[in-house]
């Protein structure tokens, strides 16, 4: 068993890192040349013929970066639906997708294609017409689709438990982006902050939060690389490890925000400070593509009523759908 | 990255898990484990059995009676063991505590002398760190060693001593230096258990059994060759110790808790959950992978780089808290049974037995108020609060 990235992994989250740290706001066409927009697309489709990891990487990079853009919603949702030609304009830039998996599809402020669900198909939506809608999280705008046709039939819907099992793995290391960061300004403060004549970070009902802060962020952290290693290689128990990850993570990120909000008092409760930027899209990856709670029904049911248990080699694979 | 076995970590499972299966007693068979019973000639035959196979001191070296294998053989033995619900070795303090600190710490004539008898399970080890005024501060340690003519001569109590009541040999922290204070002055032995002036009363516990001790040492004489490190040097040595004692714990823990997975859903499977419990259910089993994984990471940092990722740190806060809930989640399951004592009680009243055990778990190789301490200020890099 070897659970670390490769030398080429972990370069590309330098470059990820130091370039969104230059450039907040990136242009697709910017992600285009960096090679990001054809990361697990095969080469012979004009990608990079990498995996799933390396893209978890880039997702777990721009949550951090809390950047605003149709990268999940084309990678995560649209991806494993398009045919090959469609992929090799996604892996050339020239195309953003989204995939509505309900009544709000994600990313619709910015992806230019809409996939929908139809019958046992996956198609492009024609001439439909878009609402954005207002969202808490405004990094991540929802909307709502009017009207159009069914065109072109991308996909069988059979490749449904495969997206969601992606966008759950995408969503849990996003979460870990978003609490990562979340956490290194709890810390910095904690640290530098003096109150009573001493850095705040002394006391143990601060420190102790943040122990626990930490504490959860690792284990969520190795559920999703878990979740994506499963998703990237097919593995049986993608479906579950997913779920898990995602019910886990998302609840992680969201409790590590709010440790941090409380560890910088006033100040973390202000408009003008990132953290309440962060804490929203820990909200928001929290509510789509499943609950918690409804994550977990599906574990459980894994568990608990398939054929045979974990007694042998881990829970029976089932399709967990919360659709949304 | 890749998480399945390599083909020669994969042929070790194979080779383990059928070894298993041919040799493991039915009566060892889902064995509680906890000090108190590990008593007995069955749990030495077993320990010996495991020994003779090849499968303890799997990463020791191979001159001190070791495998010399690599870690990730140990933490699949202990996957397997956890698997099979077969008992580990009986001398767990000294292969987790002892033995690595005198590899570390030891002259040539104390490796040969104690080591190959840790492995065989020939002698027993207790540990003599806590004192009733030194627990969590064990810079308090006033236990007192003097050295005169060739012996240090021992004074003092130690306490929550797990195996004492067994045990052969005791690795003892002592005060050499009588003016000194703290960290100063520290003196750290290895004590016959069977010299005169030792005396064992063990400590009945919430589960009514006693799986730790007192121990009294009245001038008792320690031969000078007995001497780990330097005279003045035994908090250096004892750091060792716990460093090893949370250090190798991690995948034993997760494989305990894998038991207890394995346990609650079976139990949940018997009599039923409601959609709460089962919530739940879900929640503990993702929480299980998580730490499993989390010790998989760390592990495999070590390979890598051969320094521990700090990932490693938070092992064994996480079990203690999940074995805590897991227990209580089990005695829900049961309803008005788990009121019930362990001779009436389902399953011969495991959960219940495991439930009151799981309240030392947060408390013993150090309370969760100290690993937090610790992963606040050495991973976290927050400032000291003392």
């Amino acid at each position: 068993m070897d659970f670390t990235f490769t030398p080429e992994q972990d370069a590309l989250r330098e470059q990820a890192r130091e370039f969104l740290a230059a450039t907040p706001e990136p242009t697709w066409a910017q992600l285009a040349e960096l090679g990001w927009t054809g990361v697990s697309i095969p080469e012979e489709d004009g990608g990079a013929g990498l995996t799933f990891v390396e893209e978890a990487v880039l997702y777990e990079e721009l949550s951090r970066a809390l950047y605003h853009g149709p990268f999940l919603s084309t990678f995560a949702l649209a991806l494993p639906a398009l045919p090959d030609d469609l992929r090799a304009e996604v892996a050339a830039g020239e195309a953003t997708w989204t995939l509505a998996l309900g009544p709000l599809v994600t990313d619709l402020d910015t992806a230019q294609r809409v996939a929908i669900v139809g019958g046992d198909g996956i198609y492009e939506l024609e001439g439909a017409e878009r609402e954005v809608l207002t969202t808490t999280d405004a990094t991540r705008p929802l909307g709502v689709v009017r009207g159009g046709d069914a065109g072109r039939r991308l996909a069988d819907s059979t490749v449904l438990p495969e997206i969601e099992a992606r966008a759950r793995a995408a969503l849990a290391i996003e979460a870990c982006g978003v609490a990562r960061r979340a956490l290194e300004l709890a810390l910095e403060y904690a640290a530098s902050r003096e109150q009573f004549g001493r850095r705040i970070g002394v006391y143990q009902a601060v420190s102790h939060p943040l122990a626990d802060a930490y504490t959860q962020l690792e284990l969520a952290r190795s559920l999703a690389l878990w979740a994506g290693w499963c998703v990237a290689t097919g593995d049986a128990q993608a479906a579950v490890a997913a779920a898990a990850a995602k019910a886990y993570a998302a609840d992680a990120a969201v409790a590590v925000c709010e440790t941090a909000i409380q560890t910088l008092g006033g100040i973390g409760f202000t408009w003008e400070h990132v953290l309440h930027r962060l804490y929203k899209r820990s909200l928001g990856i929290q509510s789509i593509v499943g609950s918690g709670t409804g994550l977990r029904a599906g574990v459980a049911a894994s568990l608990l009523d398939g054929e045979r248990g974990i007694e042998d080699e881990g829970p029976v694979p089932v399709s967990i759908s919360q659709g949304g | 990255m890749d998480l399945r076995d390599t083909p020669e970590e994969a042929a070790f499972r194979a080779g383990l898990r059928a070894w298993l299966e041919e040799h493991l007693p039915e009566e060892l068979q889902g064995h509680r484990g906890g000090a108190a019973r590990f008593d007995g000639p069955a749990m030495r035959e077993w320990s010996r059995a495991l020994y003779h196979a090849g499968y303890i001191g799997l990463t020791w070296p191979k001159e001190y009676g070791g495998q010399g294998a690599p870690y990730a053989h140990q933490a699949i033995f202990l996957e397997e063991l956890a698997r099979a619900e077969a008992p580990p070795h009986v001398g767990v303090i000294g292969l987790g505590m002892a033995g690595p600190t005198i590899m570390a710490h030891g002259t040539e004539e104390q490796k040969a002398r104690y080591l190959a008898p840790i492995l065989s399970a020939e002698e027993i080890w207790c540990q003599g760190f806590s004192e009733p005024g030194a627990g969590s501060d064990l810079a308090g340690v006033r236990t007192s060693a003097r050295l005169e003519d060739g012996h240090f001569v021992v004074d003092g109590q130690k306490v929550w001593s797990s195996f004492a009541h067994l045990a052969d040999f005791c690795i003892l922290l002592t005060r050499s230096d009588p003016e000194s204070s703290r960290h100063a002055g520290l003196t750290y032995l290895i004590v016959d258990m069977h010299a005169p002036g030792v005396e064992v009363r063990p400590l009945t516990q919430i589960t009514g059994e006693a799986e730790f001790n007192e121990i009294f040492f009245t001038g008792v004489r320690v031969p000078s060759e007995n001497l780990l490190g330097d005279v003045g040097g035994g908090w250096q040595v004892a750091m060792t110790t716990l460093l090893h004692e949370r250090g190798t714990l991690g995948f034993a823990l997760q494989a305990a808790l894998e038991v207890q997975v394995r346990k609650l859903v079976s139990l949940a499977r018997d009599r039923g959950a409601d959609p709460l419990q089962r919530d739940r259910i879900a929640h503990e089993w993702s929480e299980l992978q998580a730490l499993r994984f989390t010790n998989a990471r760390a592990l495999s940092q070590l390979v890598k780089t051969g320094l521990p990722g700090p990932e490693g740190s938070i092992s064994k806060l996480v079990w203690s808290e999940a074995n805590q809930r897991v227990t209580k989640l089990a005695l829900e399951l049961l309803g008005p049974d788990a009121a019930l004592g362990e001779d009436n009680a389902p399953y011969g009243g495991y959960w219940q037995h495991q439930q009151l055990r799981s309240r030392g778990n947060t408390i013993e190789a150090g309370t969760s108020e100290i690993l937090r301490n610790i992963v606040a200020e050495r991973v976290l890099g927050l400032p000291k609060s003392r």
